[in-house]
């Protein structure tokens, strides 16, 4: 491929439906060369590269609802599409109830460009590295998608195909992601690994997220998600439950972890090898978990 | 392709213009407005030489639409100083001899002013992850840091 250092963004059209419903029957309508549109920061560089090339951008942003962000004590967190990065983090109500997701956000590139990335773009680009994936499945986030039939809601977890697919269809616009109430005195860490320490694209991400539960065996509860290491976001269910059913202490972290690191399939790239990466799955996990662990003790 | 009207106040003057689709912000302020302090550098929302204020937040303007600004307040490094006099983080740069080559020192400057606009006094750490989005190959950072924190302090006398 020719490489031009200064690829101005190839011809399109910029299409702005004044309704959801005109949005969702404009991209079924066009589902080969038309592409729904938040902040940009994926889609225009793949456009320069000339990796996709779609005639219509359909900007949703200023469609209902996508930029309001709620959080009510009784139900839980709702995030608009169009709510940049940078509300989220600035957001009092976020940071008191899910500081995870406010971690989460903080990895991502640098101030200005989370002036315009978004959440549900992040999980739409259904990059095996978004770093807000980890958290919004490990906190139970839910989609809100609107389609040709009507409105519907879809677990993060679950929502992932493969790199760059998910389970949208034709038509499909996700308007939001809402989170229930975190589970009662949880604590999380989103631990990234990058080739430097702020800014930059993960080459493994390892989110936990850990609470008290008296009905687990072992009376901890913890969900371990994986990212940058598998085709999609991966959550070590094996893991969790390793954790579950026997007592928690470092020589059990330390096996919980070596499951991880068994269950991630990673892939060599120019930002570092599997085999490397398989590696620091376990390290990270493993001081994931601990750093949990000893903040539930507390 | 299409042309979107637009009414966008950039550096307090209300310009009315049509756009293209696919031009960016960036590409506005330098080829239209012929405002081209705003720098070009890596087109991926990387290097952070683009930066301006989109309505008081900074935004890498190659990753913004121009059809977008439509309303929006923008502020570029020509629009950060007064009639007669430079912003504080402006005069602070050129006393820390914060500037080399000078390609990324627009950005550098807008980043800097959004966030003492935001934390009027940021430690060292809060500075460094201001500025995560702005690359400087002369390796002046240290001196551009040093620039940020005598602008806090100059600002915080001033009041």
């Amino acid at each position: 491929m020719v490489t031009n250092t200064h690829p101005t963004l190839p011809e399109f059209d910029l299409i702005r439906p004044v309704t959801l419903a005109e949005a969702s029957e404009f991209l079924s309508q066009h589902t080969s060369n038309a592409r729904p549109f938040l902040g940009g920061t994926d889609i225009f560089v793949r456009m320069r590269d000339g990796y996709i090339k779609p005639q219509f951008l359909v900007d949703i942003k200023h469609l209902d609802g996508t930029n309001e962000m709620n959080f009510d004590p009784q139900k839980g967190l709702v995030i608009g599409a169009a709510v940049s990065m940078n509300r989220v983090i600035y957001s009092q109500d976020v940071g008191e109830n899910y500081p995870l997701l406010v971690e989460a956000c903080r990895s991502v590139a640098s101030y200005q460009l989370r002036s315009r990335a978004t959440i549900v773009g992040n999980i739409c680009n259904a990059s095996p590295a978004g770093d807000t994936i980890g958290a919004c499945m490990a906190l139970n986030g839910m989609l809100h998608i609107h389609g040709l039939q009507g409105s519907r809601l879809e677990p993060v977890d679950g929502f992932f195909l493969g790199p760059g697919k998910t389970t949208l269809k034709a038509g499909d616009i996700v308007t939001g992601i809402s989170f229930p109430l975190p589970p009662q005195g949880c604590a999380g860490t989103y631990l990234k690994l990058g080739r430097n320490k702020l800014g930059d694209l993960s080459l493994v991400g390892v989110t936990v997220l850990g609470n008290n539960d008296t009905r687990k065996q072992s009376e901890f509860h913890f969900r371990i998600i994986l990212t940058s290491v598998a085709p999609i976001p991966l959550r070590a269910k094996d893991a969790e439950t390793y954790l579950s059913t026997h007592e928690v202490n470092y020589e059990t972290i330390r096996q919980a972890a070596c499951i991880a690191s068994e269950m991630s399939t990673p892939i060599d790239d120019v930002r570092g090898s599997a085999r490397y990466r398989k590696s620091m799955v376990k390290y990270l996990t493993e001081t994931a978990i601990t750093a949990v662990w000893k903040k539930l003790q507390k | 392709m299409a042309f979107h009207e637009i009414v966008v106040t950039v550096n307090r003057n209300r310009e009315q213009l049509a756009v293209p689709s696919n031009m960016t912000l960036m590409r506005m302020l330098r080829e239209v407005l012929a405002l081209t302090g705003t720098k070009n550098g890596c087109s991926a929302g990387e290097c952070g030489a683009c930066t301006v204020l989109m309505n008081g937040e900074p935004v890498n303007s190659c990753m913004v639409l121009a059809a977008e600004c439509d309303g929006a307040e923008i502020i570029t490094v020509e629009g950060l100083a007064g009639d007669k006099q430079l912003d504080p983080i402006q005069d602070a740069i050129i006393q820390a001899g914060g500037v080399q080559c000078g390609f990324c020192t627009p950005g550098v400057l807008i980043s800097s002013r959004a966030l003492l606009n935001r934390n009027p006094d940021p430690s060292e750490d809060e500075i460094k992850e201001a500025l995560v989005g702005n690359l400087c190959r002369c390796t002046g950072y240290a001196r551009i840091i040093e620039a940020v924190k005598e602008a806090a302090k100059i600002e915080k006398e001033k009041v």
